[in-house]
């Protein structure tokens, strides 16, 4: 979130689009009826009539996987009714920047498309720049070829009735949508878009999301008060595990993974520090080398020194181009190639698309390593159906952990907030810390690499790992001050001298020459100077009266508690909306939130600087190079989708979405014998695939098996009355469920073509309770986001028949 | 002031006297149900309070978390009123929390191993765990180590081990799993973020 759960009061219209937030987020949907309270309206844009669309002011359906449509027919409103913010708009986006002459976007694609491949050379997605290397612009937007005009040609197919025949949301209600939330492009209103995995997990997922910050861009409302694009996060720590990279292509704190062509620190810094000539450009991520070497230094300690690229040589490379997230995970499992596997509070068995392809890859490994608090589909994927123990030849490690309420540790929030939390009971029987887990296999395989020979054991060897108490327990503490950074010797910064072995307190202070140490460069300041630990705090003091309750915990970056919150302001540092000022320019300093950056507004032409500090152009990017797929998002079909041609171009599919083409890989678009859209979400009383929530009487009473809603119109022409037993099939496989018929499901009416939708939770698996049915991931596609791999769960297509 | 429903039930004591009333054939179930839930609250009172932040969707709620110090097992959990995003409150899923504790008879509390072609799980010692996992891993890393890839460029990886999980563990320990298999070479590394 670029904003937080309690800011979300503020808002004057919330668009929830992608998400079921009463039913997933019940709590922070309390925030959400705060701000309707006060008179704002919320809009709810869904497939399905959810808990939150019965508490919208209005609520649109919409056919799943088509929100680029919805949003690019409300940039158009946005553009032709002049209803954008002119002055953020101008100062605050590259939207006068001028393109290169030969960028071009032609029938569904932009130039440099290579059907071969399946990518685009981006040479020409870029911006021009003069002579002193500073983008050249036109500020009344008029110009044909400058940022805002090119938008606005891109935008203008997406015209009402197009938008409707693909969306099958009817004309009146789009008009309605975009009236209502394009009346926040004005100073004092402001608006919030709140999405979660129904954004996310499609072909266009990333896409998706960017639509909606550019819809934000040009209402003016990104980095304000009751505004912001707020991904609600599905898991308690899933911002933390991004931060600190459980992820292939990143390192903590967002640093880019290295890759083979970069053999050299040096060569690494070079291609990920953004440079820029325009001395109004902060550019903060200059600071790049200093983020990574104080990373090496925290991994490596005195290992890591200027002779030998502080330790860059004992991080693993990816060759340039290699994949290697879930989906491409999977595919090398099944194809044998991966032998072992660690699992860590998981339950891929159930979690994964495909469940026929990820269930047989299982018994291709040696061996499999899964810690957690109940067993699972996964560790007990040998004894699932279909599945003959004594052909399985893998070993299995069940380890049992302790559970979070028996933990010292911190979770971050969806809204940034780093909190602390305490051991209430030590766990049950052999259970112990995650924690203590991988410091005990970290230690034993130290220990074998120094006794034995290996390959290539610096790394392991040389990896500082000092992180237990004195009776040799992980110890939260030590890892969390390792997280923020030391001062690893005396270092003088602008008069103030740090002594060696004090917290670093912002990452301001790190340095790139090896004086520094953080384990994530985003989390320094966690700890004050003097070793405090800033994330236990509970103090309730409310100096803005906006609810930032800077005192409590601790939020990154810098305990900002709305990000890009210098947009909020006008050139003088005069808050746009003087009824929720979170900033403001005061006798030469900020008041307020901690700002993006100390340095004065932009009417200081001297020392000011543009506000969107982590953009080497300082300005947000409504014309976005940095994805695969194009810098404008533009409508592609899901892989498996019900429409033969798409109205927009020829171009029927994300023409850049790795294609899969394994065995169990089948896909059936426009097949009359997968007819339905189908989508899945989960409930409140489950969580994710029901590893935890299964095993709790309380919450399996409420919700006790698998089944698929079915519109009555639907069920009407399967002849199915409601709480029949149904099987829903794919061209994947199959799965044997109850039918709910409700009225929450209606028929889409695309143009004409009647296109009927279902839809199953995905909180079910056959190990317990035992009659409560399998996971609808048999029926998922192997499918991904063409730029992050994030899988398509949300459309794809089936049958549904009596049994 | 406001009756909380602390205070509701403390003062509801006299309803106890009322159990001489099943005699007369009066359903006393729900007396009987405000007596342990009496006696429930009087050992709350007395317990340790620990406060914690809620395990599942992200909104962070506050947790208290009440420790019987006799059996230093937890007994209750609630929300906690001083929280500024949650204020108190929990979905139906932060209620039942006190069912992830160990209270809950499906908690996994040994060791487990699955030996090859085998239809059971075997109890096992964490040290023999520890030991055998540690030798697998250096096995299979050590037959799969990739010094340089096909255009000679160093890579020192390893591609026959893969990594999943998680976001259900405390930052501290995402940390150290991100060090401990960045160290090990590994690149197959993903968990929930993209599930």
């Amino acid at each position: 979130m670029t904003n937080h759960w309690i800011d979300l009061q503020h808002s004057d219209c919330l668009l929830i689009q992608g998400s079921n937030c009463a039913e997933n987020h019940p709590i922070a949907f309390k925030w959400v009826m705060k701000a309707k309270e006060r008179g704002a309206k919320l809009i709810h844009v869904d497939p399905r009539f959810t808990r939150t669309s019965a508490k919208a002011d209005f609520y649109a359906p919409i056919r799943s996987g088509t929100d680029i449509a919805f949003l690019g027919g409300m940039i158009k409103y946005i553009i032709e009714n002049e209803k954008y913010f002119k002055e953020y708009v101008v100062n605050y986006t590259n939207a006068p920047f001028m393109v290169n002459d030969k960028f071009d976007f032609n029938d569904g694609l932009f130039s440099g498309y290579d059907p071969g491949t399946r990518k685009y050379d981006k040479a020409t997605w870029t911006i021009k720049k003069d002579d002193k290397g500073i983008a050249e612009k036109d500020p009344t937007l008029q110009n044909p070829r400058c940022v805002f005009q090119l938008l606005k040609k891109h935008y203008s197919r997406y015209d009402m009735d197009t938008v409707s025949k693909i969306t099958g949301t009817p004309v009146k209600d789009l008009q309605t949508v975009y009236e209502m939330y394009s009346a926040t492009g004005v100073p004092d209103k402001a608006g919030t878009m709140m999405y979660a995995l129904g954004q996310t997990q499609h072909t266009s997922g990333v896409q998706n999301i960017r639509t909606m910050c550019m819809i934000q861009l040009l209402l003016g409302n990104m980095g304000i008060c009751g505004g912001g694009i707020n991904a609600m996060r599905g898991e308690p720590n899933v911002q933390g595990s991004t931060d600190f990279a459980i992820l292939s292509d990143i390192l903590p704190g967002y640093l880019a993974a290295p890759r083979a062509s970069l053999p050299t620190l040096d060569d690494y810094l070079k291609k990920n520090t953004p440079k820029s000539s325009d001395p109004r450009s902060a550019n903060w991520l200059q600071n790049y080398p200093k983020y990574t070497v104080s990373l090496l230094k925290a991994w490596y300690g005195d290992k890591a020194n200027k002779d030998n690229d502080f330790g860059y040589s004992l991080v693993p490379k990816l060759d340039d181009g290699q994949n290697c997230t879930i989906l491409n995970m999977i595919d090398n499992m099944y194809e044998k190639k991966i032998k072992g596997l660690i699992v860590i509070a998981q339950n891929p068995a159930c979690s994964l698309p495909n469940a026929n392809k990820v269930r047989p890859a299982f018994t291709n490994l040696d061996w499999m390593v899964h810690v957690n608090i109940f067993d699972n589909e996964t560790s007990s994927f040998w004894k699932g159906p279909g599945m003959d123990p004594k052909k399985i030849k893998t070993e299995v490690f069940l380890l049992p952990a302790a559970a979070s309420v028996e933990k010292q540790g911190s979770q971050t929030n969806s809204g940034r907030w780093v909190q602390w939390k305490y051991e209430a009971a030590k766990a049950p029987g052999d259970c112990i810390y995650t924690g203590d887990i991988v410091i005990r296999l970290v230690s034993k395989l130290k220990e074998l690499y120094k006794k034995e020979t290996g390959a290539f054991p610096d790394p392991i060897i040389n990896l500082t790992w000092d992180y237990t108490d004195d009776k040799g327990r992980f110890d939260p503490v030590k890892v969390a001050k390792t997280i923020n950074g030391y001062f690893l010797e005396d270092v003088t910064i602008a008069d103030k001298t740090y002594k060696k072995g004090e917290c670093i307190p912002s990452f301001a202070m790190l340095q790139a020459d090896g004086k520094t140490s953080s384990g994530c460069w985003i989390s320094c300041g966690s700890f004050a100077q003097d070793g405090t630990n800033l994330m236990a705090r509970r103090k309730k003091d409310d100096p803005t009266g906006l609810g930032l309750y800077p005192q409590w915990s601790w939020a990154w970056p810098v305990n900002r508690r709305i990000i890009y919150n210098r947009a909020s302001v006008d050139l003088n540092g005069k808050p746009y909306n003087p009824k929720r000022p979170l900033l403001a320019w005061v006798d030469g300093k900020w008041v307020g939130d901690v700002p993006d950056g100390p340095w004065p507004p932009m009417s200081d032409l001297e020392k000011g600087k543009y506000p969107f500090i982590m953009k080497p152009d300082g300005v947000s990017s409504l014309f976005g190079p940095g994805l695969g797929d194009g810098p404008f998002p533009e409508h592609y079909e899901p892989l498996e989708g019900p429409m033969e041609k798409n109205p927009l171009s020829s171009q029927l599919k994300n023409p850049v979405m790795k294609i899969f083409s394994g065995p169990c890989d089948l896909f059936a678009g426009c097949d009359p014998k997968y007819p339905f859209v189908m989508t899945t979400y989960s409930s409140t009383e489950h969580w994710c695939s029901g590893a935890m929530t299964r095993w709790q009487s309380w919450l399996t009473e409420a919700q006790p098996q698998v089944y698929v809603e079915v519109s009555e119109e639907l069920a009407q022409l399967r002849g199915i009355k409601n709480g029949d037993k149904v099987k829903v099939e794919s061209a994947r496989g199959s799965l044997p469920c109850v039918a709910m018929v409700t009225t929450r499901l209606r028929p889409f009416n695309c143009g004409g073509q009647t296109i009927h939708l279902v839809g199953m939770t995905y909180n079910y698996g056959w190990l317990f309770p035992e009659d409560s049915g399998d996971s609808c991931n048999f029926l998922t596609p192997t499918a991904g986001d063409a730029n992050t791999m994030t899988p398509e769960y949300k459309a794809f297509m089936v049958n549904v028949v009596k049994i | 002031m406001a009756l909380t429903r602390r205070r509701f039930l403390a003062g509801s004591g006299a309803l106890i006297g009322g159990l001489a009333l099943s005699s007369l054939g009066i359903d006393l179930s729900p007396v009987i149900a405000y007596a342990e839930e009496m006696k429930k609250i009087d050992k709350v009172k007395s317990a340790k309070e620990t406060l914690s932040v809620c395990c599942y969707c992200s909104v962070g709620c506050g947790l208290i978390c009440s420790t019987d110090t006799k059996t230093g097992n937890i007994i209750n959990i609630e929300g906690d009123p001083e929280h500024p995003v949650s204020e108190g409150t929990l979905c139906a899923k932060g209620a039942g929390i006190f069912q992830t504790t160990s209270a809950n008879e499906h908690r996994l509390t040994k060791v487990l191993y699955r030996a090859p072609k085998s239809d059971k799980w075997q109890v096992k010692t964490w040290d023999w765990a520890i030991t055998e996992i540690a030798k697998r891993i250096k096995k299979t890393r050590d037959a799969g180590f990739i010094a340089k890839n096909s255009k000679g460029e160093v890579v020192n990886r390893i591609e026959n081990i893969a990594h999943m999980g998680s976001s259900n563990i405390d930052n501290e320990e995402c940390w150290l799993t991100t060090a401990m298999v960045r160290s090990l070479g590994l690149v197959f590394i993903d968990h929930q973020a993209r599930v």
